[in-house]
């Protein structure tokens, strides 16, 4: 039997028996139901299975569940329920920068972890901001667009 | 801009940014199995035996014994099987399946069984085939005078790479067998294209099989074909076990199975006399692969852009779609214009320096207007609006004062500017329309006043839901909310073609647009109505005759001019994009916002393919970069400053002016960065992708 692992969930604290070497995707997929992760590689190149770990982004595909015990964990689903994903989410709705909406969950993650940052980024730290996470759909000006609007309008939440 | 033109925000945003959008990986489903497929890892060979290991309780094989109807996959042409026949034809092709209950004991199951294979020599040059799938061809003017009376003759030769789609969620398809009928959900662009794969391979009537498109992540033509086989794959597996099936394929193995864009070879020749261009010979070559899926369809609409978008009097076009031990190819946004489009652009660069003119002024001066006869002997029947397209390419890219200022450069860093004028035919090429789609929608008002759009359109993010609720909803005159669209359900809808050949808005729209006019008259408060509308083919068109492959191939066309600046390092061979812009016209935009954001991702996608997308594959047939490590798009950091814009041409024969724009913008990213390319270094370039290397090359041979 393995040990249980304690971590913080989208604000609630949880448990997992899965061993240790265990990719935190999986875990957040099939034992939490959080399909809002994606899986586009597996191997830390596309960023779909972004989550905000302790604060910092990370692909969540890389991570191993041995390295979690006590850490945050925050998921599109429970980071859509705060003002800051309502005013990002406006924003990208304005630029219609959600085509097919596979890589989206993890860029509105890798778009607050930029902002927790630096809420007034220039276009080329937004574009580095959001380098890590590949979008074959939009070309990428309608996310950098929708930076600025939610940095704009959302002013002072971040 | 017309009032339709404004943009909504899509009805599909919010589902899918906060996570809740179900993809079918996503799907809950009670007692499900996970599938596995066991694929060949060698490209040419005979099966001498498979063995298998004994399967733990609950665990199950299933091969092509197990197709209960016939073990071929319905395409255009039947060659493809569901699994193996006993050969094996490329690296990747399906032998089995293994499912079960929990998929790390079914990969365990995987690596223990053992094909013993009698290899053979894999044919893996296409110049070296001996096997011709499809070969079309045609002449127009008189040709052979052309080339005979001309001053010069120019011949050269062009190459186009693989392309792979990069869609970001990958193939997945879930089957199940209930009540004697085989229910099929997942990614897929043609719902109905998988109904009559799995009814053929299943042996079922057509109402014994259901197919569900869930949220697709991305397809790009990608998951045009695929799905029918993997359809059929799960359909047979859920029919075997009882219990519903699901298969999604890991990167890896998507990159290494999944039809790809096909490479081209083409040799193009040229006949000059007083500095002009005369005539044009090309005959060209498309990889297909170990089956032929769509191939017959791609080379033809390759042979139809074979001389681009000039008014060439005296034509020869042929070209041969060949089998190679290789994945097979199919669909990619261009659909086989992309490659044909490369050369000839690149062709009229060079044709140009030969006669002492600019590229640019000879491709202004040869370039089709409306009246002209196309190149099949059809007519460009609608206006043309290049003039007006590529005086806004150079309003907002400057390109003609920086062709003349990169002429003379000296010193480390060179820049170059290269223009690339190109169309994409609206619409199934020839006569697919009117004698294999037969496209029908169903528009439906329920008691409460609400209505439902039925129709097999798929949303793959290119914004099909929101264009679709938008034309119906103008022409009701009722607000968006009353307008239902759902992914299609083929229990449900009708069957209004695929979703693709950008086909979708100007053909089905249009559909949905007449039966919403027809509702809209007898619109009767409260009543559950129900308007059926079918495809009329428009009667201006030269009727297609593809025995001479000559008439109309479409209805219309829509056109773009683009432009990409690069600055090349000499002493290291790294290139950065300036910028890149382009304008286009697809018509009135149904929706500014998603247009837009159409022209942006295909620009992106064809700069990659022409800048840094490059698969190979090695002298056992094997993909040698199935990974995104190694096969590399581009990010937001590789074209920085890219500017796109539309000129509004009406499509009267569209809903509310539109006409196909999906395609378009992935067609002359490719030739306008080479062009750069050819620009910066000095010299002519033949082939795409050009990469660093490429460049690195190139400079040291100048240095000799
Ligand atoms: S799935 Fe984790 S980076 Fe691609
Ligand atoms: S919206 Fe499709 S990959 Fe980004």
């Amino acid at each position: 039997m393995n040990d249980l692992i304690h971590f913080t969930l989208n604000g609630e604290k949880v448990t997992s028996d899965r061993s240790a070497n265990e990719r935190l995707l999986d875990v957040l997929r099939e034992d939490f139901k959080l399909t809002g992760v994606k899986c586009g590689c597996k191997e830390g190149e596309c960023g779909a299975c972004s989550v905000l770990l302790d604060g910092v982004l990370a692909n969540s595909c890389m991570v191993a569940m041995g390295s979690i015990e006590g850490s945050e964990v925050v998921t599109i689903e429970g980071y859509s329920e705060t003002k800051r994903f309502q005013a990002l989410s406006d924003a990208y709705a304005q630029t219609s920068a959600v085509q097919c909406g596979f890589c989206i969950p993890g860029m509105v993650l890798a778009c607050e972890a930029l902002l927790a940052k630096n809420p007034n980024p220039t276009d080329a730290e937004i574009r580095k901001g959001i380098s890590g996470n590949l979008c074959r759909c939009t070309g990428y000006n309608a996310i950098v667009e929708a930076v600025k609007i939610a940095a704009r309008e959302g002013k002072g939440l971040w | 801009m017309q009032s339709i033109s404004k943009s909504i925000p899509k009805r599909d945003h919010f589902p899918k940014i906060s996570g809740r959008a179900k993809y079918v990986d996503d799907l809950q489903i009670e007692g499900l199995l996970h599938g596995k497929i066991l694929r060949s890892s060698v490209a040419c060979a005979e099966i001498n035996e498979i063995l298998i290991p004994d399967l733990p309780n609950g665990y199950f094989v299933i091969d092509k014994n197990d197709v209960p109807g016939v073990n071929s996959v319905h395409v255009v042409d039947d060659d493809t099987p569901v699994f193996s026949d006993g050969t094996v034809n490329y690296v990747g092709e399906a032998i089995l399946m293994v499912a079960g209950r929990d998929l790390k004991v079914v990969n365990q199951i995987l690596k223990q069984i053992k094909v013993i294979y009698h290899e053979k020599q894999p044919v893996l040059d296409m110049m070296k085939s001996d096997t011709i799938f499809y070969q079309y061809g045609y002449t127009k003017g008189d040709w052979e005078s052309a080339f005979r009376d001309a001053d010069k003759i120019i011949e050269e030769d062009f190459q186009t790479g693989y392309q792979e789609h990069v869609y970001m969620e990958v193939q997945g398809m879930i089957g199940s067998y209930e009540n004697g009928k085989a229910i099929i959900r997942g990614t897929m662009q043609c719902p109905y294209y998988v109904h009559t794969a799995v009814k053929r391979a299943m042996g079922f009537e057509s109402d014994k099989v259901q197919v569900i498109q869930e949220e697709m992540g991305g397809a790009f033509g990608g998951k045009e074909d695929y799905p029918s086989i993997l359809g059929c794959q799960v359909a047979v597996a859920a029919y075997k076990t009882g219990k519903p099936v699901k298969v999604i394929l890991d990167r890896n193995e998507d990159i290494t199975c999944s039809p790809k864009r096909h490479p081209a070879k083409m040799h193009y020749r040229a006949a000059i006399k007083n500095g002009e261009v005369t005539g044009i010979d090309a005959d060209v070559v498309y990889d297909c692969g170990a089956f032929t899926t769509l191939s017959p369809v791609v080379l033809q609409r390759g042979l139809i852009c074979a001389t681009g978008v000039y008014d060439f009097k005296n034509l020869r076009v042929r070209g041969k779609a060949v089998k190679t031990n290789t994945v097979p190819n199919g669909a990619f946004r261009g659909f086989g214009g992309p490659q044909t489009f490369f050369s000839i652009e690149m062709f009229m660069d060079h044709l140009a320096k030969e006669i002492g003119l600019d590229s640019v002024r000879l491709k202004e001066r040869m370039v089709v207007k409306q009246g002209d006869d196309s190149a099949t002997s059809g007519k460009y029947h609608f206006h043309v609006p290049f003039p007006a397209m590529i005086e806004k390419l150079d309003q907002i890219s400057g390109f003609r004062k920086k062709r003349e200022t990169f002429r003379h450069q000296t010193g480390r860093y060179r820049s170059g500017i290269g223009i690339s004028l190109v169309y994409h035919g609206c619409g199934f090429t020839g006569s697919g329309e009117r004698d294999l789609i037969k496209g029908v929608v169903k528009v439906v008002k329920n008691t409460d006043d609400t209505v439902e759009l039925l129709t097999a359109g798929t949303d793959m993010g290119q914004g099909l839901k929101t264009v679709f609720a938008k034309i119906a909803s103008d022409t009701l005159g009722i607000p968006l909310e009353q307008v239902i669209v759902q992914n299609p359900d083929t229990d449900r809808v009708p069957n209004s073609g695929p979703t693709a050949a950008s086909r979708s808005l100007m053909v089905v729209g249009k559909l949905l647009q007449r039966a919403a006019e027809k509702l809209k008259q007898d619109w009767k408060p409260g009543e559950y109505q129900e308007v059926v509308e079918k495809y009329v083919h428009p009667d201006f068109m030269i009727p297609w005759d593809l025995s001479k492959f000559q008439g109309d191939p479409y209805p219309d066309y829509s056109w773009s001019a683009n432009a990409v600046e690069v600055k090349v390092d000499t002493l290291t061979a790294t290139t950065e994009i300036v910028g890149a812009w382009g304008v286009y016209d697809v018509g009135t935009p149904i929706d500014m916002a998603i247009i837009i954001g159409q022209m942006q991702g295909g620009f992106l996608q064809g700069i990659g393919y022409g800048s840094m997308e490059l698969l190979g594959v090695n002298e056992k047939g094997v993909i040698r970069n199935n990974s995104f490590s190694d096969y590399i798009i581009p990010t937001s950091m590789d074209v920085p400053n890219l500017v796109t814009e539309v000129v509004e041409n009406t499509y009267d024969n569209g809903p509310f002016g539109g006409k196909g724009a999906g395609e378009l913008p992935a067609v002359g990213g490719a030739p306008a960065f080479v062009e750069a390319m050819e620009n910066a270094l000095g010299v002519n370039l033949h082939h795409t992708p050009f990469s660093q290397e490429d460049a690195m090359k190139v400079l040291e041979a100048l240095k000799k």
